[in-house]
Order: structure tokens, then C-alpha cells, then sequence
């Protein structure tokens, strides 16, 4: 094997790692306001992930180890799950894991090959297929006064819970009731009196915001992703939402409320700086941060889901080719303006 | 000491591995039994050989002519007899052979006369001949061959820069050089600067050296003119030609082209200090230093003759067990190599041994994951990412377009990449290929050239034979219709007659000559006769061999 | 009804002029197909296709008489572009023709050649030096190892010399990655 004999620490395992370590806040807050129910889903979901992946490995003639401890699949499977809504059913769960690992990740040809988020595109399969099941999030504890037990969680989730309690425990999101709201003729500001929307950005919600923002600035800190996707996704939705409000309040969302609901920093962070379905240039990255940005408002405002954050990921994973080829930073040694002549 | 600096795209900090060898002092040269001296050790065609088996030579003779404009001349490195001219394994990654001089010495280790020049009383064109004659080559790893470099031509080469930067991990030749041979390199730099007319000379010199920078920022101030010495902050691979020219100018050299294209041209330390061993003492460039270190109990510097094998050296410096093979260079940019039988050439400024302990085999590769790692680390602001996925799919055209040939393989895109895809081995395929590709299509154009001109000679030679016969026959019937009766019978015969006579000539010509070139005298040869024939018989044959060698004098640049 | 007749046969007409006309002014010379079929065959001029060269070969694939496989010295290399560039699908070699063998040079024995130029007259390229009774001799560079010299030579003193890998020629391997667990065949 010729030059160079030697190499530094990083490893796909370690990136995976970081990515996982960096979710961690925002399991706690998580935990903290919708009751450990999450830790169910989680486990369900990497157990589902992990089985998927080595099954696809194993049936495409790869070796099963040194693919699995990459940790790509657990890293998937986390994102999906804290996608999910709380009380999210069991067979929801494992159905959107499938659907990521097996056709989104590796019928596209495994990991590095695919084209498409593949957390996202479990995301989009089951909000797109079974609604009703994708508005169960349990209320959050500011609200409830008590958060879920695990074994009732495990109830809602397996099942076990009649229609009427799990209906009792269930309450929509904050952008759920924003659009039913304004759906209903009511203004932004009638619709935002209501308990469910705190301090900025959702009773709770915005906590787990705040957490999410966190482990992403954590991922910062270790180099493992960039500042361009997310400071470029959430200037999209800042100043989308901000022109919107500003056109006309009484119809559109302040921009600090959109900035805080969760799915936006997780999008931001950790699911719009994958990677491999991702830009690659420095400029590349931020034409896709803020496309992604935008899209998530255009989609929550005008589109037929409450939340866009997927969709609008999926969107810009189509576009990475073009914006790639357009956005190549200029090389060592090509013509650069006020470069060549010394400074 | 204010001089503003750049800092270039990329670049790793690899474990430098330093101090293992720079602590010792310089170890004299040693004599090995036999040297092998490659004729092709710098850029461009490989020298010629002037020396014949059998023949004794002496200490700094030529035993190879430079051949043309980029080429260089190669030298005896001690005195000794010739005993083989022929293919030996050389230090090159491939593992092929090629032509060596290989030498036995004889202890005395007796100089060649040794005439020092006068750079001051002859035009700088017969100054650098002089140099072209004396092998001087870069030393600095690309062994471009320096009387090249050191003709400005049509360019202007306003600034000279020293490259002291020596960023590969564990070498240290080049530091050793610096403290121990400073005004010698600032002598070369004199020489450099007389031949360039430079105006502005930079010496740039890594930080983590600092003894090297005290020990030439004292020789420059013992010079009478202004030489900088520079330090620049330790960066892989700062020490490239490129990145250094940025560092300290702010300048990028355009994709495709020289330095001297921007008015700046650099040499290596090393290659300043043989150069004035060259012009002042008229000695050629026979010995360099070389770091052997890695797994082996004493790492050192040492003064290396040309053509010593690097087992002599590995042997000197303590072999250790477990060592899992040598490197010639550094862990960045070294040549792996089949074994340690090989000789040091001008390029060898390490000879580094592995064991599994210090360079662990690489972990298993991964699919890139499009980290763009790479794209950070890489110091020629490429995205190497692209560059793998093109060239392992062996999309050539589409490498180029993202400016592969801009690659300096320095290996950070390798050191960083967390699914540690050898990605340097797959641009230089990619290189390797487009090459044969392009040396391939020159090679159908040629032929279809030829081929076209062979047709068109061919339609050409019918023609000019039907007009010739036409013409012919008009004649023949124009002189049979005027001069028809009378002389016709009694010439026939005489003419068929001196027809017979000229081909018995010619029979009798061709057996003449047929028993003038046949051997005669065959009979009673000594066997001292017998001998010197069959030798000349067995150069004959070799030459033909050679001959039919495909004429391969283009190089890759 | 007699209005809209004439507008079309003005109209045709009219399109039938800018069609004539377009056709002597952006008259292209030759056949630019060709050129570029030419352009990808290896210019070895050995005729094992068939046909006396080439640029024959590359005019009959342009014209559709022949196949896309028949360069021997091409391969499949060849084989391949020139699907690509017909957008045909690509297909194995003409097996009949001869199988493809490396790249070599012919090398005349100097010592056995009695100057007959019957060779020199075989060589499609001019690559063999010599005149009558005289040694021949073998242009190396330019020899495209076609074998043509070879047949009509009366005393067999020209043999092909596969070209050996040297320094000057050697290339780099494509990195051998064991990505996959290899699994042998068991139905074969």
C-alpha cells in the first residue's frame, strides 16, 4: 500500500458517535417534558435499525461488523424517533425504521450512496400514510402537570391504551394548533393566547429546542459539522417567516416562534448537515441550508402538513447535484480577484 | 522578523517525530563493498553511460552524461572498478529494475581532479553546463534538475526563495543540514543569486526548528547582501513548494503552470549547499544527507554516498526485529519499498523503517460519506471527494474538470478521511492512467499520419508510373514510326548481348563483395582472438537489443 | 379551401427553400461520424476487422455495415466507447476475428534478413527502414505491431516482441479495496 502510511483519528464511528452524544440534551429535555416514553421509542428504533441493517449488509455481500459499529443506522434511527411524536405506536415505529434502513439507505446502495435523508424519508412515508397516528404527542409536562410514567407510555405505545384515555393524554403542538387556528379564520394572535404556546416557541417545545441547539453547537465545537447548513437554515426560516409576519402578522407566524418549534433546530443540526445527501461546497451549503430554511416555512404556511422540515430536507437532497456543480470553490492557483496581485 | 504571513488553504499536524533523529549528531559516510548508481535519478531523460565494465573510475568522475536540455549528469561516488552495467532494482515504487553503474570499490575512496569555478569570470550559460555536468539536481524530493531552474529565460525571477520548511514527520536531514552547514547554503544562495539576478531572497524554515532558523539567520548576517530568514508556522505540508511560496509571498502559483511564472523560483536547502560544494570545490553531487530512522535502535543523520545500499545504512543505524519494511521519504509521501537492497538515490532525503508498532496497518476502508474532511484538509483547495468518486468510477475527463492534475499528493485528504479510503492512490492512478491515454492517442495519431501519407505516396507512385509508361510508349511508337527499317535487326542482338554482359558484371560484382564481408582468416584464431571476437559479437548483439528498445525519452513532467 | 391550399404549399414552399438553402451553406465536409469512430479505433491498420485500415472500418460503422466489435487491437475498451458514442449497446469482441494480445512490436533479425523489402511494401505505417538487398530495420516507435510484415516475409526473420514494462511505461494499479466479503460460486 503505498503513501501516506499514517492517519489521523477520525473515523466514521467516531463522526456517528458525536452525532449520537450531541442528541443526548435533547433526549433529557425531552424526557423530562413528554415522560421517558421517548427512551421506548428510541430502543425500538435502534433495535429495528441495527436487525434491518445487518439483514441488508448480510443480503448484499457485505461484511457485517466493521458496517454495523459505524453507527450510521443507530444515528438514523435516533432522528426518526425524536421525529416521532411521543405516543407514536409501536408498528409506527418500526415500519418508518424499516423503510429508512432498508429502501431509503440501502436499496440506494448503503451508506455514502444514498441520495435522501434516510430518517427523513421514514419521516415523510408515515406522515404521509397514517396522519392521525403522527399528531399523537402527549402534552407536556408545564401543561399536564405530571408527565407520563413509563409504564404508560409503554401503554400508549403498545396499545394498551383505550382510545378515550390515549385521546385524553394526546393535545396537538403548538403547529398543529396554529394551522387548525388559522384554518378556523382566527388571526395569529387569537390562535397565540392559548397555554399551548410559551415563552417563544411552544409550551416545552421550546426547551427541547433550546436542547437540540445545544448538542448542535456541541457538534460545532468538535468539527463535526460545519456552521454553513444550520446558520444558513435558520436565516431561511428566520427571515421567511420574518417577511411573512412582517407582510402581515395577523396571518403568518412571528419568525421566532417557526425559529423555535423543535423539528426546526434538529433539522438544522443534526439532519439537514448529513453528509452524504448533503452539499459539499462551503457556498453549496448554504444555498441548501437556506432553501431547506425557506421550504419549511413556504410548506408550513401554504402546504398540507403542519410541519415542513422533512419535506423541505427532501427537496433540497434532490437539488445537491446542481447546486454542487455550481457552487465549486475556486482552487489553489486559479485566477482569484485581489489574490494574485499581493495584498 | 515583521514580515506579513499567509496562511494556505488546508494542511494537517501529523506527529512529527522529530526529535528521534535530530539529536544526534552527523554521521561520516560510509564506503560500502558496492555501489549502485541508478542513471535515472532525476526528472527527465536518465543519463547516458560514458563508463565500460572492467573500467576503473575515480571518486567524482562522470559515469553518465546528461542527455539533452532536462537531464543531468551522474557521478562516481567513491573510486573503484567498474563491474556491471546493467538493470538493478531501484528505489522507485513501481519495483522495476532500470540501468545502474554498479561499482566495486577499492577503499582508497582517490578524488577525480576537482577544478573550482569561477562563477565571476565565465557567461552564466557555460556556468550552468558546469552545473548540468556536475549532477546537481533538486534535492528537496522532485530531483528536478537544477541548471534548468537556474536559467531564468524569458522569465524574470525577481524572487528567490530557500526552502528550509521540511514539514514530512520524522525527516530531519534537512535541519541537520541547516545547523551544521549554514554559510555553505549561504553561499549556494550567492551562486543562485548571481545566475538568477534575484533581488529578494526569502529563506523559509518551520518553526518547530529553531536551532536551524539561529543558525541561518547568523550566516545571513555574515552575507553582503539581504537574505530573510523566515520563520514559518509547522504545518503539513508547508513545506511544499507551493504552499511555501504562499505562506510567504501572499502569491498562488496558477493552476498549470511555474513559480517563475509569477517571478518567484525556489530551491530546496540541501540543493544550495551542493551547488556551492559544486562551483567552489568542483565537486559533483556524490553524497546528501540522509535521515534513517523509524525502527531502528539509533536513529541518525547521516552523509550518504550515491548508490550505497540502504541495508548498509539500516544495518549501521542498528536493525531491530519486527521491522515490516522500509519507506524511502516520509509517512506522507514515501515510496514504499520491495526491499532495503535498493540504493540511496539524489531523492532519498530518509530511509524510514516500519514496524507495526509505529506505523499500525491501516484501518479497514469505508464509502465515503462526503465529510468533506478532505475538501478542508486538502492544501490546494481541491475537493477531493469528487476527485475518488470520479476517478474510481474512471470518469477521467470529469477528474480533470475538477482540476486533478492540481493534486500535490501530499496524502492530508488520506490522513483526515474517517472511512481512511486511500484517496491519493486513486488520483494517481487516474494520473497514470490519463497519461497512458494521452501517450496512447499520440501514438494513433502518428500512425494514422503515417498511414494516411503511406496512401497518399502510394496513389502518387501509381500515377507517376502510368504517366512515365504512357510517356514511354508515345516515345517508343514516335521513334519506331521515324527510324523503322535498316538498323533495327543488326542492333537486337547486340543489345540483348550488353544486356547479359551487365548482369554477369553485376553477378560476378555481388560475389566479391559477398566474399569481401564474410569473415575470412576464421581458421587458426588463438584463443585470445576468439575471444575479443566473441566479445564484440556479444556488443553487437546488445546494441541491437538496445536499439530495439522502444525510444522512450519523453518523461512525465 | 383554395386560400388554405395555397397557404400550405406557400408555407411548403417557403421551408423547402430554407431546407435547400441551409443544406449548401452548412454543407458539412466528410463524414463527421467517421471522423469520430476514426478517432476512437487504435489506428493499428492491421485489417484483421475485415477491412484495409482504419478509416475503412470507420466509414463502414458510420454507414451501419458493420459491427462495433471487430477491432481486435481495440478490445473491449473500444468496443465500449464506440457504444457509447453510437449509442449502441456494447458487445463482446468477434471472437472469429482473433483474440486480443499484448501490445507488441515487430523485430527484425538482422542477421537472417536478406533485404527482400517485401515488408517494407507490407507496412502500413512506413515504419521499417531499408532498401533493396539492404538490412531492414524496425522504426520501434512507430511500429503499431499490426503484424502485416510478418506473413509476407520469405524467411521468417520477423518476429513480434510483446513491449515489456519499464520504468518510463509503468502505470499505477487501480487501488485493490476488499470492500465485500468475496463469495465463492457455488453453482458454478
Amino acid at each position: 500500500m503505498p503513501a501516506p502510511f499514517i492517519t489521523g483519528r477520525a473515523s466514521v464511528t467516531q463522526v456517528m458517535g458525536w452525532v449520537l452524544i450531541a442528541l443526548l440534551p435533547g433526549i433529557a429535555v425531552y424526557v423530562w417534558l413528554f415522560g421517558p416514553g421517548i427512551l421506548i421509542t428510541l430502543g425500538m428504533a435502534t433495535v429495528t435499525a441495527l436487525a434491518a441493517e445487518a439483514a441488508m449488509l448480510k443480503a448484499r455481500g457485505y461484511p457485517v461488523k466493521p458496517f454495523l459499529v459505524d453507527l450510521s443506522a443507530v444515528v438514523t434511527a435516533w432522528l426518526l424517533a425524536l421525529s416521532l411524536p411521543s405516543l407514536a405506536p409501536w408498528w409506527l415505529i418500526v415500519t418508518g425504521t424499516l423503510f429508512a434502513i432498508v429502501v431509503a439507505k440501502h436499496l440506494y446502495g448503503g451508506l455514502g450512496q444514498n441520495v435522501f435523508n434516510p430518517a427523513m424519508v421514514g419521516y415523510a412515508v408515515l406522515i404521509v400514510s397514517f396522519p392521525v397516528q403522527m399528531t399523537q404527542w402527549a402534552g407536556p409536562l408545564a401543561l399536564t402537570g405530571e408527565s407520563l410514567t413509563l409504564a404508560q407510555s409503554a401503554a400508549a405505545i403498545f396499545g394498551g391504551l383505550p382510545k378515550g384515555t390515549l385521546d385524553a393524554v394526546t393535545m396537538a403542538t403548538p403547529l398543529d394548533t396554529l394551522r387548525t387556528g388559522l384554518l378556523q379564520q382566527h388571526t395569529v394572535d387569537e390562535v397565540m393566547v392559548q397555554p399551548i404556546f410559551g415563552q417563544f416557541g411552544g409550551t416545552g417545545f421550546e426547551w427541547l429546542a433550546v436542547a437540540f441547539l445545544a448538542g448542535g453547537l456541541l457538534m460545532w465545537a468538535r468539527r463535526i459539522i460545519g456552521w454553513q447548513v444550520p446558520l444558513a437554515f435558520l436565516a431561511g426560516v428566520w427571515l421567511t417567516a420574518g417577511f411573512l409576519h412582517f407582510y402581515d402578522a395577523g396571518r403568518f407566524g412571528a419568525p421566532w416562534f417557526h425559529l423555535f418549534a423543535p423539528s426546526v433546530m434538529l433539522g438544522a443540526f443534526f439532519i439537514a448537515t448529513d453528509p452524504v445527501s448533503g452539499s459539499t461546497t462551503p457556498r453549496g451549503r448554504l444555498i441548501f441550508g437556506f432553501g431547506a430554511g425557506l421550504l419549511t416555512i413556504v410548506i408550513r404556511t401554504w402546504g398540507g402538513f403542519p410541519d415542513g422540515v422533512a419535506f423541505a430536507i427532501l427537496l433540497m437532497n434532490v437539488c445537491v447535484p446542481l447546486i454542487d456543480q455550481y457552487t465549486q470553490p475556486p482552487i489553489y492557483g486559479a485566477t482569484r480577484t485581489g489574490k494574485d496581485t499581493q495584498k | 522578523m515583521s514580515r506579513e504571513l499567509f496562511t494556505f488553504h488546508g494542511g494537517v499536524h501529523p506527529p512529527e517525530h522529530k526529535s528521534e533523529s535530530s539529536g544526534r549528531p552527523l554521521h561520516p559516510p560510509l564506503l560500502p563493498r558496492e555501489l549502485v548508481i541508478p542513471l535515472r535519478q532525476h526528472l527527465g531523460n536518465p543519463a547516458k553511460p560514458i563508463v565500460e565494465v572492467g573500467q576503473r573510475v575515480l571518486k567524482g568522475q562522470m559515469i553518465g552524461e546528461a542527455d539533452g536540455y532536462i537531464s543531468t549528469a551522474v557521478h562516481a561516488s567513491s573510486s573503484g572498478v567498474v563491474t556491471a552495467v546493467e538493470m538493478r532494482p531501484v528505489p522507485h515504487v513501481s519495483r522495476l529494475p532500470d540501468l545502474c553503474v554498479v561499482i566495486e570499490t577499492d577503499g582508497q575512496d582517490e578524488w577525480i581532479e576537482r577544478t573550482p569555478l569561477d562563477p565571476h569570470a565565465m557567461s552564466l550559460a557555460d556556468l550552468r553546463m558546469h552545473v548540468r555536468d556536475l549532477g546537481i539536481a533538486g534535492l528537496g524530493g522532485a530531483v528536478f534538475p537544477s541548471a534548468v531552474k537556474l536559467d531564468p529565460g524569458a522569465h524574470h525571477c525577481p524572487v528567490l526563495i530557500i526552502n528550509g520548511g521540511e514539514c514530512e514527520p520524522w525527516i530531519t536531514c534537512d535541519d541537520l543540514l541547516m545547523r551544521t552547514r549554514a554559510d555553505e547554503i549561504m553561499d549556494g544562495v550567492a551562486i543562485m543569486r548571481h545566475l538568477l539576478g534575484s533581488l529578494q531572497i526569502l529563506v523559509g524554515i518551520e518553526e518547530n526548528k529553531p536551532e536551524a532558523i539561529a543558525a541561518m539567520q547568523a550566516a545571513a548576517a555574515r552575507l553582503d547582501f539581504a537574505v530573510e530568514v523566515v520563520p514559518v508556522p509547522t504545518i503539513y505540508p508547508g513545506g511544499g513548494a507551493k504552499q511555501l511560496i504562499y505562506t510567504l509571498t501572499g502569491k498562488e502559483v496558477p493552476s498549470g503552470k511555474l513559480s517563475t511564472d509569477i517571478g518567484i523560483q525556489v530551491f530546496n536547502v540541501g540543493t544550495a549547499q551542493a551547488l556551492a560544494r559544486a562551483v567552489r570545490h568542483g565537486e559533483p553531487l556524490i553524497s546528501r544527507l540522509v535521515t534513517v530512522t523509524g525502527h531502528v535502535l539509533r536513529p541518525q543523520n547521516y552523509e550518504v554516498l550515491i548508490g550505497t545500499p540502504m541495508r548498509v545504512l539500516i544495518a549501521e543505524a542498528g536493525e531491530r526485529d519486527g521491522a515490516t519494511g522500509v519507506v524511502m521519504g516520509g509517512p506522507m509521501m514515501g515510496v514504499p519499498l520491495a526491499s532495503a537492497d535498493v540504493a540511496v538515490v539524489k531523492a532519498t532525503n530518509c530511509v524510514l523503517v516500519r514496524s507495526a508498532e509505529l506505523f499500525p496497518p491501516l484501518p479497514r476502508e469505508l464509502p465515503c460519506i462526503r465529510c468533506t474532511r478532505c475538501a478542508d484538509a486538502c492544501p490546494a483547495a481541491l475537493q477531493p471527494q469528487e476527485l475518488f468518486r470520479f476517478a474510481k468510477a474512471g470518469d477521467f475527463g470529469r477528474a480533470q474538470e475538477y482540476h486533478l492534475f492540481d493534486c500535490i499528493e501530499c496524502g492530508c485528504c488520506n490522513y483526515v478521511c474517517p472511512s481512511h479510503i486511500p484517496l491519493v492512490d486513486y488520483y494517481r492512478y487516474a494520473k497514470s492512467e490519463i497519461w497512458a491515454r494521452e501517450k496512447e492517442k499520440r501514438a494513433a495519431d502518428l500512425a494514422r499520419e503515417r498511414h494516411e501519407f503511406r496512401q497518399f505516396r502510394l496513389e502518387r507512385e501509381k500515377k507517376e508510373k502510368a504517366e512515365k509508361l504512357a510517356a514511354k510508349t508515345q516515345a517508343a511508337r514516335a521513334q519506331a514510326a521515324s527510324a523503322q527499317p535498316a538498323e533495327s535487326p543488326a542492333t537486337a542482338p547486340s543489345e540483348a548481348d550488353a544486356r547479359k554482359a551487365l548482369i554477369a558484371a553485376a553477378l560476378a560484382r555481388a560475389q566479391a563483395k559477398k566474399a569481401e564481408t564474410a569473415p575470412r582468416n576464421t581458421e587458426h584464431l588463438t584463443p585470445e582472438q576468439q575471444r575479443t571476437i566473441d566479445e564484440i559479437e556479444a556488443r553487437r548483439a546488445k546494441i541491437r537489443e538496445l536499439a530495439h528498445q522502444p525510444l522512450e525519452t519523453e518523461e512525465k513532467k | 379551401m383554395l386560400a388554405a391550399i395555397g397557404v400550405m404549399v406557400l408555407l411548403a414552399v417557403a421551408i423547402g427553400l430554407v431546407l435547400g438553402w441551409s443544406a449548401v451553406r452548412f454543407k458539412v465536409e466528410g463524414n463527421p461520424l467517421a471522423e469520430k469512430v476514426d478517432a476512437i479505433l487504435p489506428q493499428t491498420q492491421c485489417g484483421q476487422c475485415g477491412y484495409p485500415g482504419c478509416r475503412p472500418y470507420a466509414d463502414a460503422i458510420a454507414s451501419g455495415e458493420a459491427d462495433i466489435n471487430r477491432c481486435v487491437p481495440g478490445g473491449e475498451d473500444v468496443v465500449k466507447k464506440l457504444a457509447d458514442l453510437l449509442g449502441v449497446d456494447p458487445k463482446p469482441l468477434d471472437g472469429a476475428l482473433g483474440e486480443p494480445k499484448p501490445k507488441s512490436v515487430a523485430f527484425i533479425d538482422e542477421q537472417a534478413c536478406i533485404g527482400c523489402t517485401l515488408c517494407i511494401q507490407a507496412c502500413p505505417v512506413d515504419a521499417i527502414v531499408g532498401a533493396a538487398k539492404q538490412m531492414h530495420t524496425v522504426i520501434a516507435k512507430e511500429c503499431t505491431g499490426c503484424e502485416l510484415c510478418v506473413a509476407p516475409c520469405p524467411v521468417n526473420c520477423i518476429s513480434m516482441v510483446p513491449i515489456e514494462e519499464d520504468l518510463p511505461h509503468w502505470k499505477w494499479k487501480h487501488p485493490v479495496v476488499m470492500m465485500k466479503t468475496v463469495r465463492t460460486e457455488t453453482r458454478a
